[in-house]
């Protein structure tokens, strides 16, 4: 049974690792190559047997896993010619590929097979190392399939279309642009970013979004910070209903609003309009903003406020004296929450808006969509969409998660 | 509390809720009380713009000599299918010129012409009307100018079209007499639940995944999160980018591995032949990839609250589980399970809703081709693509009670206290 378990863990640890060196050999060497399924099969079994029979000696290490992993991984070299991967490189790199693969199986393997009693493998022996191998391929699964669509967007804004077209499953750095010096290469490379942002006038869509998401930001977080306070704080007939009535609003189908809006919006005058525009999202974010404070000032105590009162402040000075300074956390999550709502929105400005000067950068996209455009334009606009939010995601993510679990994003 | 003090307070929260209240209700309550009022009137996208009657002016005699005649027609049109009921035309009469012959609704006032229509006009209607002056010396003294230099300036009333309609019901009579609208509604369903059901269940591996503490975890609980946060259209157009069959990355994969022989297209394909054991089941694949652009995209909601759900369960229940000799399997079915069924139950509601309200997803994957149009995409077909702003909004009606009926009948049967 041991042998068993052990041939498992082989197959699939080099199974895993050959085909994923295979897979970035491919997606970022833009190489021709195979997945070696014969040689994994065939090590796999052999790693697994090795396990096996280091494990009846002592406790199985990593290291002695690795250099197995390595020499399998030499013996397939050899009898492959030197290029197992068939990438026509120079001796270097073809034998690199393989006994990298080689490692990593053997390291994989150790991992999967780390800490079990080999003697006599129990069901919970097989539990664990079923798990392990779940999570392993999960891992690589969520990874890949989370980093992938990223990375293709930034590879593609950077490449000409007639080296994209050459080979599309060459996700590369199109890095051969740098033997005319470095920066004539970096200009070119960037020449799509260059292209969307003046001549597309993104440059403006970008002043036009951030112009429409801060103003919402602000708008929301005031008039929901008073909102919320009173919901919270203040006793009125209708409190509980209101409540209902807040997260009723929340499962309102936007397109349902779509038409009165655009007919409403067009006999006032207000459709082609970034005011227009803030209005709808603020009544789009309010709701939930409203909701998310609420809970937060729910858990500051009263009496903190009671004692300001006491000293003669109004309620309005003790909201901004006392309560929004304990609740900056809260207002960082849902300014944060309330600012990528309008960041990313699409339907509305999508409807709304005709003139090209007042497009925002969702509007402005739907313009790179076309044949005529190059897809690297498309990519580069792409990238200019994401990367503001991404790096406000990455500066707050703690407040930016709060937000989320405590409001749940609308998407 | 005294009374007196009570009332200040429920005043001042009704000041406090005021803005929110106002604009909740101006752009959420009263629009879909008008999108009910659009549904049951004939109106077409053309209706918005206002009525107004076109003008040209002609100049139909120019005089050379005092004592000639200068003629100048105003030529005035509706051309919109809403009728005018009353329209007024402004222009400036050059110096010089008395009035031999002027229309009935026409007359000089000052150094002005005007021109006003009582009774209106009717849609298509045109009247022309035609004025003769007399040229005096003035006129040539001023340099005889050309009466079309000056433009008319025209007002005019019209009802709103959307108020003046009459009520009907051909609008829902249209849509439900749709030949699409079974196929759609079956689409909407399958993309709903499928849609739903895979991000959670993508979300719940991904919590397993990341719920044990290890080097690394907060930055892939960072990266967890991407597809979620960034602008649907960015991701959007990359996967259609990269499922393109002619230059799509995917498809350049699938071929130098010798997967397929054929570049397959992903999104613009209604069915796929697949060899099933001797049988060829046709797949629907454009509705397919719509379906897993949902799951990945949706995943991180599922896996933000599920894991923090996971985190919140205390080892100890996992320790008295093992006591008991329980494996990993039974610690998670009775352990981790139990814990995590109100947050999935929660989950599965609000993604359910979410995902049948769903619109941008789809619109900029497919555009609604291929089999993949749902209940959103045919209203704005309908509204927009068509044109046709009241058969949209009967569209929209449909599903709103589609809507209301899935949240009865969740409220009515679902386990209390979950939600």
């Amino acid at each position: 049974m041991a042998l068993v378990l052990t041939l498992l863990v082989g197959l699939s640890a080099a199974l895993a690792s050959l085909g994923s060196v295979s897979l970035l050999l491919v997606l970022w060497g833009g190489l021709k190559t195979v997945f070696p399924l014969d040689a994994a099969l065939a090590g796999g079994l052999l790693l697994g047997g090795l396990a096996w029979a280091l494990a009846r000696r002592r406790r199985l290490g990593s290291l002695p896993m690795v250099l197995a992993g390595i020499g399998l991984a030499l013996v397939w070299a050899l009898t492959a010619g030197g290029d197992p991967y068939r990438l026509g490189l120079g001796a270097f790199w073809n034998g690199l590929a393989p006994l990298t693969a080689g490692g990593l199986a053997g390291l994989a393997a150790a991992y999967g097979l780390r800490e079990v009693r080999l003697e006599r493998p129990d069901s919970e022996a097989w539990e664990l190392v079923g798990l392990r191998l779940l999570r392993g391929a999960a891992f690589l699964v969520f990874v890949f399939m989370v980093v992938f669509p990223f990375w293709a967007m930034v590879a593609a804004s950077l490449k000409p279309r007639a080296e994209f077209l050459a080979d599309p499953a060459n996700l590369g750095l199109p890095l051969s642009v740098f033997s005319e010096g470095f920066w004539p290469g970096l200009k070119k490379m960037l020449v799509g970013y260059r292209e969307v942002l003046v001549t597309f006038k993104f440059l403006r869509y970008i002043g036009n979004t951030a112009f429409v998401s801060i103003s919402t930001m602000f708008i929301t977080l005031a008039l929901a910070v008073l909102g919320a306070y009173a919901v919270a704080r203040l006793e009125f007939r209708g409190r509980a209903l209101m409540e209902r009535a807040i997260l009723l609003t929340y499962m309102f189908p936007a397109i349902v609003l779509a038409i009165p809006l655009y007919t409403i919006f067009t006999q006032l005058g207000l459709r082609d309009n970034l005011i227009g525009l803030i209005i709808v999202y603020l009544a789009q974010t309010l709701p939930v903003a409203l909701y998310m404070l609420r809970s937060y000032f729910e858990t500051i105590p009263a009496s903190l406020e009671e004692a300001g009162l006491i000293d003669g402040c109004s309620r309005f000075e003790v909201i901004w004296r006392i309560t929004l300074p304990l609740a900056l956390p809260a207002l960082a999550s849902v300014g944060l929450y309330v600012f990528m709502i309008a960041w990313n929105e699409f339907l509305f400005a999508f409807m709304f808006l005709d003139t090209p000067e007042l497009f925002t950068l969702s509007r402005g996209m739907v313009g790179l969509n076309s044949q005529e455009v190059p897809r690297q334009f498309l990519m580069a606009g792409a990238v200019i969409v994401t990367v503001p939010i991404m790096i406000l995601f990455f500066w707050f993510e703690k407040y930016l998660v709060g937000g989320l679990t405590a409001g749940g994003v609308k998407g | 509390m005294p009374q007196g003090l009570k009332a200040r307070e429920a005043r001042l929260a009704f000041w406090m809720l005021l803005p929110t209240f106002s604009i909740v209700i101006a752009i959420v309550i009263l629009p879909v009380i008008a999108n009910f009022w659009i549904a049951f009137k004939p109106i077409q996208l053309g209706d918005l713009r206002p009525p107004r009657p076109a003008v040209r002016e002609s100049v139909r005699a120019q005089p050379a000599a005092v004592g000639e005649a200068l003629v100048v027609r105003y030529r005035v049109q509706n051309r919109t299918d809403n009728p005018i009921t009353w329209a007024r035309i402004e222009d400036a009469l050059p110096p010089g010129l008395t009035p031999a012959e002027l229309p009935e609704a026409c007359r000089v006032q000052g150094a002005k012409i005007v021109c006003e229509l009582a009774s209106g006009l009717e849609p298509g209607q045109t009247v022309n009307l035609t004025l003769r002056f007399t040229a005096g010396p003035a006129y040539f003294a001023a340099g005889a100018p050309y009466p079309r230099d000056t433009r008319p300036a025209v007002e005019s009333r019209a009802p709103n079209p959307i108020l003046a309609r009459p009520f009907t019901l051909d609008n829902f009579r249209a849509v439900l007499s749709d030949p699409d609208f079974w196929p759609m509604l079956k689409v909407t369903l399958a993309y709903t639940v499928f849609g739903t059901v895979l991000s959670i269940l993508l979300g719940l591996f991904a919590a397993q995944l990341l719920s044990p503490p290890f080097a690394g975890r907060q930055v892939l609980r960072g990266l967890f999160l991407f597809p979620y946060v960034a602008p649907v259209i960015a991701v959007a157009f990359t996967w259609v980018f990269l499922l393109d069959p002619f230059a799509g990355t995917i498809n350049a994969l699938l071929l130098k591995y010798g997967f397929v022989h054929d570049p397959i297209p992903f999104l613009s394909q209604r069915y796929w032949p697949v060899q099933f054991f001797g049988m060829t089941v046709q797949v629907p694949l454009a509705l397919t990839m719509v379906i897993l652009f949902e799951g990945w995209r949706y995943f991180p909601f599922a896996f933000l609250f599920i894991l923090a759900r996971l985190q919140a369960i205390p080892s100890e229940l996992y320790e008295a589980a093992r006591v008991d000799g329980a494996g990993i399997w039974a610690s998670f079915r009775f352990v981790t399970l139990p814990q995590v069924v109100g947050i999935l139950a929660t989950l599965f509601l609000l993604r359910f809703i979410w995902t049948f309200n769903k619109f941008d997803d789809i619109f900029l994957l497919t555009g609604g081709a291929a089999g993949t149009e749902t209940i959103t995409i045919k209203v704005y077909d309908f509204a927009f693509a068509r044109a046709n702003l009241g058969q949209g909004a009967a569209q929209a009606v449909v599903l709103f009670a589609i809507l209301a009926l899935f949240l009865i009948v969740y409220f009515r049967y679902a386990p209390k206290g979950e939600v």
